[in-house]
């Protein structure tokens, strides 16, 4: 989850915030010590205790993109990390498209390809096929048959889907940065209940005894 | 009431309630002024409860139970939560993350919630199994109906305050069935929402509704519901009343009171469902997107509706019937109708037997398709509604209905068995069952000692004082005569008599 | 006998029962008890408080001699006086009119428990509010300026306590303790940082 954050902060702060999650609250749960959060991953001006904010000015980014760039605390529980995993390992160039990218998982998503430096580039060949409707009759199709790298990238593919993994992870961490406190505290609770259900099933046996 | 003294002058009588003698300082200070060992003895330790509850009989202090979990997180949320189109959702993110605690109590909000659902429907269809809805219970029922009313409306409005997408889209499609009412209903609908869309007005009304009045309307309704039930008593699952066959104190003979019979049972009850209620709150809070919906993860957005509307789990039944009518007029009525036909049960039943334990094949089959029916319509309200998805709730829709509707007729046509005199109780209804078991409880060798005391568990207190072979028969007597058969258990009591006799 | 459900039994193990019964409801209690820890803890200052509340840096250097910054730390005011020589000189020479000279009663870390009350010569750093009933006292840094004798130092408008050039509380007023010192340090020596010492953040 560390190099997660560090990836995040170098190739997504870019453009997306974090805005429910504090940068002293990232270095706590990651272990983190401040210093390093101040050397390597605060940018430049902001506070420790500030929320993770990005640069981009939302309306420009509305005109250079046609909308904003979401703001990302949530999106692995709106979407679920399956969803974002695949949405980072899809994208595939597309000179029909303003960003030059169009994505599987998304198709026309106004996101560009900012991985491409990292994954390479690639292109979807598609395959024709005749699929049936509801109504029965046959219908022509574009299905996704498979990808045809271009140029690689400066990661492997196992590197990048390393690199793709952390980030996805570290996003579910800051989507509920309370889970390891809740699930330790969960096996406390089990456990108590346990014991108390337990007595109360003798005593309640006990008593019964007595009724025929 | 005049109180004389020897002399024959009136005495002096304190003001105040009776106290039982011997009670200590404060004690007794406190109950002539509150009734408070009256309530005690009539409520808990004089009231008699039949002594066949079975499973089915939790649920309804397990209800309060989630009732009291929801006020507790409810008003902790409240002291958090702020409402306002521009600021409920950045709230709750606020309650999650940055409040001591506050992912836990919103946790146990959240699953309260579905919680108090699925206990109330199990709690429901105990009613349905055993007629507990009949004479001289309606106005129970009736109470209890006003209750799953009032508890929707409020999960509903509940549903809307974290402002998330589904929040916002589930209010709108919903609140928009008013608009369907003939005349009124346009006007109606911007009356509720205070607005041309869901808006501020809307989440801010919902949230004192919520809040406030709906709690205050539950709580009055539940403390209806329990008088209502004291007056009758309960039903039990054999549907006979136990009040008709009273023992020489005047107590019925098939009842025990509630306490401590069943004070000590539901706390073992509460333990159980705490601990599924812990896994959950703990380990799955989202539940695969049941309790907690991924939609609404997102901020609201009325500009961009989500693949797929869905209410929450415990309104999608009814949903499944309102998109299965192809006319939306006609589907909002019959979602109304769908729940208020629960209303008129204890006048479409007119079986001679109250429980399904005797009632016939008819109403067993009725009941089988009708728990069908709403598993499936469930089911079917989570799906878009395409397709074979249409066909299937279109067909249990119709079976549904029909189980309401051809009840009067159903319920009188089969041949039913007859009730028995008595509750059936777990000793005689282990001598009714098949396998070793059975066998040997019909054989008079009882049902081996696991039926509630245990072989050599009986114990004797009074033994050391009374004499330690005299007590100890006398226990096993009870305890024998139980586990092992009614000819072991003579055996016992024929020497316990004889060792008994003065002259021995 | 009576074919009742519940049978009177005298044989009951009562004290069974009594044990049983009492280690449930003490574990019922104990698990109360934790039940409501959360809830009380949700009451403490949530992380957003925390970090509005964190420590404040005042560049020092900016301040001139003989005059007062007031930056808030934890929605409080906070005085920071750069004193002059002459300021220093007249805290000493009027112990007898103090209620509490050394410090011995009032609020402030370690640091601070000195005729001074402060780390350093130069600045004095107090919480400006009265340890009265709460109101913000007004500087009256000139000798004189009050009545003859007056050293310089503080004057509290709403039921006139006085306070000198080191927060001491005069005689006569209404306020029994000095003004509080809040914990500060100093990182380097144009840097004032309020509310962080050698014992990390308060």
């Amino acid at each position: 989850m560390q190099r997660g954050a560090r990836n995040f902060v170098s190739y997504c702060l870019g453009c997306h915030a974090l805005k429910y999650e504090r940068w002293s609250r990232l270095g706590t749960d990651l272990s983190i010590p401040p210093p390093l959060l101040q050397k390597d991953l605060l940018p430049p001006g902001d506070k420790s205790t500030d929320y993770i904010l990005t640069t981009m000015p939302s309306k420009d980014a509305d005109t250079w993109f046609g909308k904003t760039p979401p703001d990302l605390s949530l999106m692995a529980r709106a979407r679920g990390p399956n969803y974002l995993y695949q949405y980072l390992k899809t994208f595939y160039v597309d000179p029909s498209r303003q960003t030059g990218a169009n994505n599987l998982r998304l198709p026309t998503t106004a996101m560009p390809d900012v991985l491409s430096e990292l994954s390479g580039l690639k292109r979807a060949v598609f395959r024709d096929v005749m699929i049936k409707g509801e109504g029965g009759q046959f219908s022509h199709e574009q299905q996704f048959d498979h990808f045809e790298t271009l140029a690689p990238g400066r990661l492997s593919e196992t590197e990048y889907d390393q690199f793709v993994r952390d980030t996805v992870n570290f996003l579910d961490y800051v989507s509920e940065p309370t889970q390891a406190a809740r699930r330790a505290l969960g096996v406390w609770v089990v456990l108590f209940l346990l014991l108390f259900t337990w007595l109360a099933w003798l005593v309640k046996r006990e008593y019964w005894r007595d009724v025929h | 009431m005049a109180v004389k003294t020897a002399s024959g002058a009136p005495a002096a009588v304190p003001v105040g309630g009776t106290v039982q003698p011997g009670k200590k300082g404060f004690w007794a200070w406190l109950n002539r002024r509150m009734p408070i060992d009256e309530f005690i003895s009539s409520q808990l330790t004089g009231y008699y409860a039949p002594k066949n509850f079975n499973i089915w009989y939790f649920f309804g202090s397990l209800a309060l139970l989630v009732l009291v979990v929801q006020l507790l997180s409810g008003i902790y949320l409240t002291m958090f939560y702020k409402v306002g189109e521009a600021s409920s959702f950045d709230s709750v993110e606020y309650i999650m993350r940055e409040v001591d605690y506050g992912w836990l109590i919103r946790y146990l909000h959240s699953t309260g919630a579905s919680a108090f659902f699925i206990v109330v429907y199990l709690h429901m269809y105990r009613a349905l199994l055993y007629g507990s809805y009949r004479a001289p219970r309606e106005l129970l029922w009736l109470f209890g109906m006003a209750i799953y009313f009032a508890l929707m409306a409020e999960a509903f409005m509940g549903y809307v305050l974290p402002w998330g997408n589904m929040s916002f889209w589930g209010a709108q499609v919903i609140v928009n069935l008013f608009g369907t009412i003939p005349g009124i209903g346009p006007g109606l609908v911007e009356w509720i929402r205070g607005d041309y869309a869901i808006a501020d007005s809307t989440v801010n009304r919902f949230f004192a509704m919520h809040v406030a009045l709906l709690p205050l309307a539950l709580l009055l309704l539940v403390a209806l519901h329990l008088v209502a039930l004291r007056q009758t008593g309960s039903n039990n699952p054999d549907g006979i009343e136990i009040k008709e066959r009273l023992g020489p104190d005047g107590h019925p003979l098939d009842g025990i009171p509630f306490h401590p019979y069943y004070t000590a049972k539901d706390v073992v009850g509460v333990g159980v469902f705490g601990l599924l209620f812990a896994i959950v709150v703990f380990f799955v809070p989202t539940l695969g997107g049941l309790f907690l919906e991924a939609p609404n993860f997102e901020p609201a957005n009325p500009l961009s509706t989500p693949e797929h509307i869905a209410p929450a789990w415990y309104f999608t039944p009814y949903y499944a019937i309102l998109r299965a009518v192809p006319d939306q007029r006609l589907g909002a009525l019959l979602l109304v109708l769908a729940v208020a036909l629960f209303v008129f049960l204890p006048w479409l039943d007119r079986s001679p037997v109250k429980s399904m334990r005797y009632k016939g094949w008819m109403s067993r089959t009725a009941l089988a398709l009708f728990t069908v029916a709403v598993l499936v319509l469930g089911y079917l309200g989570m799906q878009p509604a395409t397709g074979l998805y249409v066909v299937l709730a279109r067909t249990f829709a119709v079976v549904y209905f029909a189980y309401f509707l051809l009840m009067p007729i159903y319920t009188r046509l089969e041949p039913v068995k007859p009730p028995p005199e008595r509750v059936t109780y777990h000793a005689q209804r282990v001598m009714a069952r098949g396998g070793a078991r059975g066998a040997r409880a019909r054989a008079g060798r009882g049902c081996g000692g696991r039926g509630g005391c245990s072989e050599g568990g009986c114990r004797s207190e009074g033994g050391r004082q009374a004499g330690r072979r005299l007590a100890k028969l006398a226990c096993q007597h009870q305890c024998h005569r139980h586990a092992f058969g009614a000819a072991r258990g003579t055996q016992l009591r024929q020497l316990l008599s004889r060792l008994s006799r003065p002259e021995i | 006998m009576a074919d009742h459900a519940v049978v009177a039994d005298e044989e009951v193990d009562l004290s069974r029962r009594k044990f049983l019964t009492g280690a449930t409801i003490a574990t019922g209690a104990v698990g109360v008890i934790f039940a409501a820890v959360p809830f009380i803890e949700s009451w403490s200052p949530s992380e957003r408080a925390r970090a509005q509340g964190a420590p404040v840096e005042l560049d020092i250097s900016k301040i001139d001699p003989g005059q007062m910054a007031v930056p808030v730390w934890r929605k409080t005011p906070i005085y920071v006086v750069r004193r002059t020589p002459d300021m220093v000189a007249h805290i000493s020479g009027h112990d007898s009119e103090l209620k509490d000279p050394k410090s011995e009663d009032s609020d402030q870390p370690a640091y601070a428990k000195n005729t001074l009350r402060s780390r350093t010569e130069e600045y004095l750093v107090l919480i400006g509010v009265c340890t009265h009933l709460g109101c913000l006292p007004k500087q009256r840094f000139a000798p004189g300026e009050l009545y003859p004798s007056w050293p310089g130092g503080f004057f509290c408008p709403c039921h006139g306590s006085r306070f000198d050039l080191a927060g001491r509380v005069f005689d006569g007023s209404p306020a029994s303790t000095n003004l509080r010192v809040p914990p500060y340090s100093y990182p380097n020596p144009r840097t004032l940082l309020i509310g962080e010492d050698e014992k990390g953040v308060t």
